[in-house]
């Protein structure tokens, strides 16, 4: 064999080696449309730097037909996505359906026991890490300070309910059209019915006791709509009922609230140069009734790996590079601490830089104080701060929240929105099995 | 006899014709108006015009974030895809129903159009499983097939109302010069029946482009048209509603275009055989 031929044949050999090296692997991201994952895509240089080999593709969806398109897939075993953005609801539910991929065995860098307890456990199924948390959310008071000032009031970090309707008085001013509280109305078991059950939790309300029995019959529930709705209606703004996140945000934004109680993701929003109260806005832990419960709520957005994936490694290689320590630095580097996916690690908070952040402590705080596996004061069968782990809740949740909302639009009185609540909830649980 | 019109009874309705046209493209227009503004500009109570803050920049962030173009030729692939296989089911069978009535032929026609009466979401599973197992979901020639399914009631019935104008005694005409089935179909009945066609076409076309249930369940990222590009830029926490109508108009656009050039070929094909 001369030494050409043998060159040429080193060399298609090398060639194919290398080719089999780089060979491509494609993986689809399902996510939903917020700031953190917007951003997460136009930092993927960083991960194409890293891992040459595998390409991501995007597949970005509104929340409830990403839920929908996912939970189809994912049901029949469709294969479609390799990695999906889903939320603490979802995760204890297909987890134990065994339609996600453990994730146990993320490497040691990942630092698993870094991950805030809270959201750690909200996401892990008899001892099974399902899904990394992107980002983690509670919620909290945002309030106007110079309007609380002026009412010559002063906002307690730790604020109970009497407080936050002490304040909502003070503040709201129709002439000026100032309304003292927004709070949402929207029905939707992610909307209105999100709120009130994390408030109800302060209130010491559950939507089962032990043996799945609908509890809306009890004083506890009364005390949370009749509160509910008295503030809403005295202090709320009009119409009050169509108001989900974005509507409450537009109105805080524009001046137009003394108070709100929501996400803790919003904080970047208020204080955001489409916020015309930016340098106007102080944060405050959400209410309780002093029975050792807040109302707040814990959600983190998370990234899973469906069992039907047939990249299973190469979506875990984007999970651990998404939800990493190495990934908070490298926005922090590229847009600031201010924009890193809160919520999520106890070492961003132990960062002194983090720690500069206005509502990092807040945040951290609300968090802390959410228990996913004890939400009320009394015993519960579920798990779930704002929400009820079963299947069925997506169902219950937004017809709850209609009687609800039309309860807050003046169409039924307190009592007969329990009521029906009640009959709704307690026919639903027997024609899943649930009870007798 | 044509009755006179007043000039006022004619000013009267022109106007009120205006107002409705107005009232009833509104909605798009305030959304056009919307995707030039800024975020704070697009959701100010009261509504601003005059002195809202106008920007180019909500179109500038929608191209860069996406890949415009692959949805747009999707959108295109599908829509005029799925018309033309269904043009090309539809008018063998119309022609069948109008010239060549069975007993029950009525009764077909009626179960045809009652099947666009049933929930899309009633046959979401059984779709989706049958696409997964022959290996059409999110590929273009899946979406064709599926939304060719969709509104191929609509085309035959459509055709056959059209058809049903067209004497039949041409068609016997045709057929004692010696025309075929297929000449008698293709280079008789299609010619005197091409407004209505083109009517049925236009119509599907936009149809097709503007679905948003199938085209976003049955596709994750190759096939995807731009009803899943606008779904994309929805967001339940954060106001993107300037993006959310930048993308829109983005989307609308194409669609808007034709209709608006083919208004005239629109209005007379939806017309024709109205007035005998």
């Amino acid at each position: 064999m001369n030494i050409s031929l043998r060159a040429l044949l080193g060399a298609t050999v090398s060639f194919t080696l290398a080719g089999a090296a780089l060979a491509e692997t494609t993986i689809t991201v399902a996510t939903v449309n917020n700031g953190d994952m917007i951003r997460m895509q136009g930092l993927m240089d960083d991960f194409y730097a890293k891992h040459p080999d595998i390409k991501v593709e995007w597949v970005t969806l509104e929340e409830n037909v990403l839920r929908q398109n996912v939970t189809t897939d994912i049901a029949t075993g469709g294969g479609q996505y390799d990695v999906l953005t889903i939320g603490t609801y979802e995760v204890p539910i297909w987890g134990k359906q065994g339609w996600l991929t453990s994730l146990n065995d993320l490497p040691a860098e990942y630092d698993v026991d870094d991950l805030l307890p809270a959201i750690r456990g909200g996401l892990t199924v008899d001892g099974n890490l399902y899904a990394a948390p992107f980002y983690g959310e509670s919620s909290m008071v945002m309030y106007r300070k110079d309007l609380m000032e002026a009412a010559g009031l002063t906002m307690p970090d730790a604020p109970t309910w009497a407080d936050i309707e002490k304040a909502a008085a003070a503040m709201t001013n129709r002439d000026a059209d100032i309304n003292g509280v927004c709070l949402r109305g929207k029905a939707g078991w992610g909307e209105n019915m999100a709120f009130l059950t994390a408030m109800s939790n302060s209130f010491g309300a559950r939507w089962f006791d032990e043996n799945w029995n609908p509890q809306f019959d009890q004083p506890e529930w009364k005390a949370t709509l009749d509160f509910y709705l008295n503030l809403m209606n005295n202090y709320g703004p009009a119409g009050a009922s169509n108001n989900g996140f974005n509507e409450n945000l537009t109105l805080f934004n524009q001046g137009k609230c003394g108070m709100w109680i929501d996400a803790t993701v919003a904080a970047s929003f208020v204080t955001g140069k489409d916020s015309t109260v930016a340098d106007k806005v102080g944060f405050a832990l959400a209410p309780d009734n002093g029975l050792g419960k807040r109302g707040n709520w814990l959600w983190a957005w998370s990234l899973a790996i469906p069992s039907s994936s047939d990249a299973p490694d190469a979506a875990k290689t984007f999970v651990n590079w998404a939800t990493s320590k190495g990934y908070l630095e490298l926005v922090a580097s590229k847009e600031g601490w201010a924009n890193v996916p809160p919520g999520t690690r106890t070492s961003l908070y132990e960062n002194p830089e983090y720690q500069k952040v206005p509502f990092a402590k807040m945040t951290l705080d609300s968090i802390n104080s959410a228990d996913p596996n004890a939400p009320t004061v009394k015993p519960v069968p579920y798990v779930g701060v704002q929400f009820v782990a079963i299947p069925e809740f997506q169902g219950l949740g937004t017809t709850v929240g209609e009687i609800f909302s039309a309860a807050l639009a003046g169409q039924k009185t307190a009592d007969e929105a329990l009521a029906e609540a009640q009959t709704a909830v307690a026919d639903e649980m027997k024609a899943a099995g649930y009870i007798q | 006899m044509a009755r006179a019109v007043s000039p006022r009874r004619k000013t009267l309705t022109t106007l009120a014709a205006w107002s409705v046209a107005f009232i009833i493209f509104f909605p798009v227009l305030w959304m056009i108006l919307t995707s030039f503004k800024t975020e704070a500009s697009a959701v100010a109570s009261p509504p601003e015009l005059l002195g809202a803050d106008w920007t180019l920049e909500n179109y500038a962030e929608v191209w860069q974030r996406s890949d415009y173009p692959r949805f747009f030729w999707n959108s295109v692939v599908i829509s005029l895809g799925s018309t033309l296989l269904g043009l090309a089911v539809a008018i063998p069978a119309a022609w069948a129903m109008a010239f060549v009535p069975g007993k029950r032929t009525k009764d077909l026609l009626m179960w045809m159009l009652s099947t666009k009466m049933m929930p899309a979401v009633a046959v979401m599973i059984p779709l989706y499983l049958l696409f997964l197992k022959l290996g059409l979901i999110d590929t273009r020639f899946g979406l064709v097939i599926a939304l060719m399914l969709m509104n191929l009631p609509i085309i035959v019935w459509m055709l056959y109302t059209y058809f049903r104008e067209i004497p039949g005694e041409i068609l016997e005409a045709a057929r004692m010069d010696g025309a075929g089935l297929v000449k008698e179909i293709l280079y008789v009945l299609t010619p005197m029946a091409l407004p209505g066609i083109a009517s049925t076409l236009l119509l599907n076309v936009i149809l097709a482009w503007n679905e948003a249930f199938w085209t976003i369940i049955l596709t994750t990222t190759k096939a995807a048209p731009l009803s899943a590009f606008i779904a994309s830029f929805s967001a339940p926490q954060g106001l993107f509603y300037a993006k959310l109508s930048a993308a829109s108009t983005m989307a609308i656009a194409p669609i808007l275009i034709l209709g608006w050039f083919s208004q005239k070929q629109l209005v007379r094909g939806l017309t024709f055989g109205a007035v005998k």
